[in-house]
């Protein structure tokens, strides 16, 4: 591969790969299946008062075939994994060591989960008095898993991507939450357009059943709680329920595509990314304004597929550009999977080339007026992602014809 | 004129800001000096009990007051420090408005135990503390800021704030290669001709109880407290492990046009990069080497330079028994004989290992090579490993002439990187 000199016309990219792991299920049909039929996997009893919408029973075994590797990792490893060999096998290319060994990796993670009873037996026996120098040592050297670590650092994803699945071009880690999800797809098209890379896996996973976890938006209130409520109608309660879920995508420039037969699900046109400081009312309305026109152009039939969070006061300025466009058909991919922050963007792109790829936009899940149907087969689908607290992206996805 | 692009027609990327803060102090005078000094950082940590520890000492950065401390303000000052330093030298943009995007090496986030025992605190010892009690306790706004402190992306969102970096910030990490990971980034951005200029920062502010015991759970750390100044020994045959270090290196770096035609000063060129994964181990290198192997030529390619060009090597040089074997192999095997007469040292002898940073923070030490055209020393190096017969510039820096560097950084989860950087473009 040579990379080619900058400001060329940018190389096509293609999505040729999907790998999608939820609380719907797992594969393509199945997702397709349940989107269609207006599922929605959400618990509140188990992790009460929070909802979380808990990954599908998956059988780890079929992409992570060593339990010895399996036992290496805690959940969010294991749904990403198991994820990232569904998009390998989606694209054609599990096993193909040729093109493995040159496919760059990046994963867009958060950190890796807790041991919840050691934390709590350290704290309660502190709050029995044993406050001695050299307490929290002990029972930390004593207590602590040693390969615990391996499965909360977060570059450890792609490691075990690299280990289980062969993945070895390049590893790269992208952190930030929402952002790194948007950042990650981004930068993977953003080398290939220009010929840094001919193809690329990316994506991320998220355990959304860990208290850990819904200790961290605790603090910010930004945990949905007591009843399940579509993204749209969370007005009385905002905030967002956790999900489980894996999503990755394998990416490629249309040459390497048609050179090796694969069929592509959609053209990945563009991904534009901002940061607004969030300091006044109206700033990521404008924002997303702003990213929406640095698109490109869009066609009549375009449909818009959004991790909008549920949380506030983001959602309602999404909710202000999106009435500023109106009639363009809207998902929230919150409502019927939670909220899988680093993963919702990639989720959002996956369930978007599926759309394409059928030739339809899944129904609408929603009972208030901002999801509408859609009659004919979208040309283009507009992923937005707008995070809980900072970061805004947007990638124009369409159809190939 | 010297050509803008290089060999394969990409513009040409230099470096024209930096700044470093270590163990070993605050900026690039006090670390060049006593770098080259071969002094050493790594002390016998004060900052918490070390009761029950197999290993009592770091290089950790005291003379920063951070309070209440946790490891990641500490990053976001180190970072800020470093950052100050970079944009100052470099002139470029105005006061907190840098004219391109951050690409920032962290070490992933997380609560950490003070925050543990404040939230246990409120509960009090009347209840069973469990993760429900501490759920109960925690909403309502009175520990809002630990929402906002605790996300992996706080600390890119404060440098995009302070600095004024365009876009959206990108916080990454490669484990131990992350701070080259980050300039890698920076390197591809200016290429593609997105920017310009791209800000490239690396932080790490780690020592930690919980985070030096998962290190030492592992068996990574070296256990020669005593003294500290001893204990990192990268290539002699009695080292037994890596010193955990706090630090952090930023980079401006430039296309070879912008910065010619602003009149900036050119500190060094970032010639080339390169990077490859290891499937074979979470913590262990393939034992044939070849994943660093192909990082070592892949950068090489990049660059458009031979072997015979490099005429020095910045080692990853942890002080691992592992580490140091696998990186012997993997120079030797590009570099055949001459392996043994190019110089290959390791700064991590007296910073320790800054982890995140370390990428950055040895770029910073391999301009500044390049700059005084001196070579800094690996310390500690009383006992010769026959088995690692490099030139280890053994305990005192070196006059030589250097006109090219290969940098390189290894990570657990199979990460590879190296950076080629040179005086003038290639």
């Amino acid at each position: 591969m040579t990379e080619t000199s900058s400001r060329s016309k940018p190389i096509e990219a293609w999505i040729t790969g999907i790998g999608l792991a939820t609380s719907l299920g797992e594969g393509l049909d199945a997702h397709w299946e349940a989107l269609n039929q207006r599922r929605i996997n959400a618990d509140e009893k188990s992790f009460a008062p929070y909802v979380v919408h808990p990954l599908a029973p998956v059988s780890f075994d079929a992409q992570i075939p060593k339990k010895g590797d399996q036992r290496q990792m805690e959940a969010w490893q294991r749904i990403g994994t198991y994820a990232a060999g569904l998009a390998l096998d989606s694209a054609g290319v599990k096993g193909n060591t040729d093109i493995l060994s040159r496919m760059d990796m990046i994963v867009a993670a958060g950190g890796g989960e807790r041991d919840l009873v050691v934390d709590a037996g350290i704290l309660n026996a502190e709050a029995k008095g044993n406050a001695a120098p050299g307490f929290l040592n002990e029972r930390l050297m004593n207590e602590l898993r040693p390969t615990l670590f391996l499965a909360q650092l977060s570059n450890l994803l792609a490691g075990n991507i690299a280990i289980v699945h062969g993945v070895t071009g390049s590893s790269r880690t992208f952190m930030g939450e929402e952002a790194a999800g948007f950042d990650a797809v981004r930068i993977a098209l953003a080398r290939i357009a220009a010929g840094q890379s001919d193809i690329a896996l990316v994506g991320a996973a998220h355990n959304g059943e860990r208290k850990d976890l819904l200790l961290l938006y605790e603090f910010g209130d930004f945990n949905l709680k007591e009843k399940f409520a579509p993204v749209w109608t969370r007005e009385q309660s905002s905030g967002f329920a956790l999900g489980s879920g894996g999503a990755f995508l394998v990416i490629e420039s249309r040459a390497h595509a048609e050179a090796r037969g694969a069929k592509p699900f959609a053209r990945l046109t563009s991904i534009v990314a901002d940061h607004a400081r969030r300091k006044r009312p109206g700033e990521v309305t404008s924002t997303l304004e702003s990213l929406w026109s640095k698109l490109g152009s869009r066609a009549e039939a375009t449909a818009i597929i959004t991790g909008a969070t549920g949380a506030e006061p983001v959602t309602s300025e999404e909710r202000a550009f999106l009435r500023a466009h109106p009639d363009i058909p809207v998902r929230a991919t919150g409502t019927m999977f939670g909220h899988a922050l680093e993963a919702q963007f990639p989720l959002g792109l996956a369930v978007a080339a599926l759309s394409l790829s059928r030739g339809a936009l899944f129904a609408p899940d929603d009972s208030s007026d901002q999801e509408i149907e859609m009659s004919e087969p979208p040309a283009q689908i507009v992923v937005i992602g707008a995070g809980h607290w900072r970061g805004e992206g947007m990638a124009l996805v369409e159809a190939i014809r | 004129m010297t050509a803008m692009r290089d060999k394969s027609g990409r513009p040409v990327v230099v470096v024209t800001g930096m700044g470093v803060v270590t163990s070993l102090g605050s900026g690039k005078t006090d670390n060049w000096a006593r770098l080259c000094a071969g002094e050493s950082g790594i002390r016998t940590i004060t900052r918490f009990p070390t009761e029950g520890l197999r290993t009592t000492m770091a290089g950790t950065i005291d003379f920063i007051p951070v309070e209440p401390f946790s490891s990641t303000d500490l990053s976001e000052r180190l970072a800020n420090i470093a950052t100050e330093e970079a944009v100052a030298q470099a002139g470029i943009g105005s006061a907190g408005d840098f004219p391109g995007p951050l690409f920032l090496a962290v070490a992933p986030v997380e609560l950490e135990w003070p925050q543990r025992h404040e939230l246990g605190r409120v509960i009090g010892s009347d209840t069973e503390i469990d993760y429900d009690q501490i759920l109960r306790v925690s909403g309502g706004g009175a520990f809002k800021k630990y929402h906002r402190r605790f996300l992996f992306g706080s600390v890119a969102d404060h440098l995009a704030e302070t600095f004024g970096t365009k876009g959206s910030p990108i916080s990454l990490s490669t484990a131990c290669a992350s701070g080259a990971t980050a300039i890698q980034l920076g390197i591809e951005a200016i290429r593609r001709g997105e920017a310009d200029a791209a800000l490239c920062v690396a932080t790490d502010g780690s020592v930690n109880p919980e985070a030096l015991i998962r290190f030492s759970l592992l068996s990574a750390l070296s256990t020669h407290n005593d003294p500290p100044h001893a204990a990192v020994r990268p290539f002699a045959k009695n080292r037994d492990g890596f010193v955990m270090a706090e630090g952090a290196g930023a980079l401006v770096l430039e296309s070879y046009e912008a910065a010619v035609a602003r009149g900036a000063k050119i500190l060094g060129v970032m010639a080339g990069c390169g990077e490859l994964a290891d499937s074979f181990h979470r913590t262990r290198s393939s034992p044939d080497g070849k994943p660093i192997i192909g990082c070592v030529r892949n950068a090489l390619t990049d660059a458009g330079v031979t072997i015979e060009q490099i005429d020095y090597i910045n080692a990853h040089g942890t002080g691992t028994p592992e580490n140091d074997k696998m990186e012997y192999l993997g120079i030797s095997s590009v570099f055949g004989e001459r392996a043994k007469q190019i110089p290959v040292s390791s700064n991590k002898s007296m910073v320790g290992h800054t982890l995140s940073a370390a990428g950055a923070v040895e770029a910073v030490f391999s301009l500044l090579t390049l700059e005084h055209q001196r070579i800094p020393p690996t310390i500690n190096y009383d006992v010769p490993d026959p088995a690692i017969p490099f030139d280890v510039v053994p305990n005192a820096a070196r006059d030589a002439c250097v006109t090219t560097v290969m940098s390189n950084s290894f990570g657990f989860g199979g990460q590879n990187a190296s950076l080629i950087l040179t005086r003038e473009p290639v």
